[in-house]
């Protein structure tokens, strides 16, 4: 039987320089890989003799799978300074994803800020290779500056695809022509019937309680709006109770959550 | 004729969303049609504030001098919000500049008129000082919003 502590050997085959501290790695398995995985899924990420943290999926094919990742500490720091060739511990995939199958027949509506769009991405590469499923689909993105956000390279495909996708950055440079403000206020900007309405809404939580706050002043229900929660995670797998908010073991209950629960937890400041 | 038009075009604004036939034909004596290129300077920061203006399509970029930094764009407005509030209240000076950065199709409101009518028709003035309220207390939020940094994480240290 696998030991669920035990992380499996991946290697670095790509690395890719997102903004000034976030890194997209692109993992391919060096013996048995983590298996499938759904969107919004984890994993618990290695960096050996340094330490594990836990990160989500961004993207994948075949076995590989791709980590985005923001050099924030320790180990994010060292996870970001792995070059290609180099070797990583990766434990999951764990937790519960945003689970795209069940608002099909609605709008969908993806917001994120900052790195929140690193979970989302599969999300948005899901419904689009299952097109029909959903009504209008609409990606938001806040950023704090141009040079912060993730993926660009890929906006044009997006739109393609049909996504309104809306982009704003909280302070602009010279050669920006785009959106200034929060990314609240794309919420009024942003084509949906609000009653008929799913939102996966990723990023820090004043983010996700903002958006979750002006997605209900224009009439989607709390219950139709799900949020990634983050806490600190040591387990991974419901044993530690190091990643506990209010009821929930955010490893195993989250990371994603309905805001109609998530909402009261994230309201109430320390549990 | 010009005041229909005005008219059909604030009836279509949703900053005006619910205002009844002879309130809006009322305002629309005071508005007209105006369009902007992309780059045209609408107002300068500390310039006379007698106008405002409903966007219908395009955007355009709040913005403030910053010595050695240029026009520091602050906020961008697009389709469906209004432009300006400093005319509705003493000194009348814009706070901020006003370029657009796309072409912009908007309805122009004459400021002076404009607070006449509301000065003549209380149930108007409430109307129309109620909906900017709010549009002032939503840029206040988004401000907060923005102090709070809201991209940065938990233990973000830049
Ligand atoms: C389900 C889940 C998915 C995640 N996905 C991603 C991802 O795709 N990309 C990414 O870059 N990051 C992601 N994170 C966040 C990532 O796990 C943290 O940034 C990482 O654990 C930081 O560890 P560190 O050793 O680098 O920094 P540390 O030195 O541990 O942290 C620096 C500071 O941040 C605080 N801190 C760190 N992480 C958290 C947290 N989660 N909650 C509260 N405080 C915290 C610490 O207390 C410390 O003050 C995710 C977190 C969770 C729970
Ligand atoms: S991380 Fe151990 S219980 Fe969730």
């Amino acid at each position: 039987m696998t030991d669920l502590m035990l992380p499996l050997p991946y290697r670095v085959t790509a690395r890719r320089l997102e903004a000034t501290d976030t890194v997209t790695l692109t993992l391919a398995p060096v013996g048995e890989g983590i298996g499938t995985w759904e969107p919004g899924q984890f994993t618990m990420l290695y960096g050996f003799g340094v330490g594990e943290v836990p990160i989500s999926i961004s993207g994948g094919d075949g076995g590989r799978i791709h980590h985005t990742v923001r050099d924030v500490g320790a180990v994010s720091h060292a996870l970001c300074g792995t070059g290609v060739g180099g070797r990583l511990g990766v434990r999951g995939p764990y937790g519960h994803g945003w689970d795209p199958d069940s608002a099909e027949g609605n709008d969908l509506l993806l917001v994120a800020g900052g790195i929140g769009l690193a979970p989302l991405r599969p999300v948005l590469t899901w419904a689009l290779a299952r097109r029909e499923r959903y009504g209008r689909i609409a990606l938001l993105v806040g950023a704090r500056t141009p040079a912060d956000l993730l993926y660009p390279r890929e906006y044009p495909a997006w739109r393609a695809a049909g996504v309104q996708l809306l982009v704003t950055v909280d302070r602009a440079d010279a050669g920006w022509g785009g959106h200034v403000g929060v990314v609240t206020t794309l919420v009024d900007q942003a084509d949906f019937a609000p009653d008929n309405t799913v939102a996966f809404v990723c990023g820090p939580e004043p983010m996700m309680r903002f958006t979750a706050r002006a997605l209900g002043a224009r009439g989607v229900p709390d219950r139709a709006v799900r949020v990634s929660l983050e806490r600190n995670m040591r387990c991974g797998i419901a044993l530690c109770g190091h990643c506990q908010l209010g009821p929930l073991l955010v490893c195993r209950d989250g990371p994603v959550a309905s805001y109609d629960v998530a909402g009261q937890l994230l309201d109430v400041k320390e549990l | 004729m010009i005041t229909n038009t005005a008219y059909q075009l604030l009836a279509a604004h949703p900053f005006l969303a619910g205002m009844d036939q002879p309130q809006l034909n009322r305002l629309a004596s005071w508005g007209h049609r105006s369009s902007f290129h992309a780059g045209t300077r609408i107002f300068s920061e500390g310039g006379q504030a007698d106008r405002f203006w409903l966007i219908r399509e395009g955007r355009v970029a709040l913005d403030t001098h910053v010595p050695g930094r240029g026009d520091v764009v602050i906020e961008t407005l697009g389709p469906g919000s209004v432009l300006g509030w400093s005319w509705l209240f003493s000194p009348f000076r814009w706070h901020f500049g006003a370029a657009t950065v796309e072409p912009t199709l908007t309805v122009e409101m004459d400021g002076k008129g404009v607070r006449r009518l509301c000065d003549e028709d209380p149930v108007i003035g409430y109307e129309l000082n109620r909906r900017f309220v709010q549009v002032v207390v939503q840029r206040l939020q988004a401000t907060r919003v923005r102090l709070l940094d809201l991209y940065s994480g938990p233990g973000d240290r830049r």
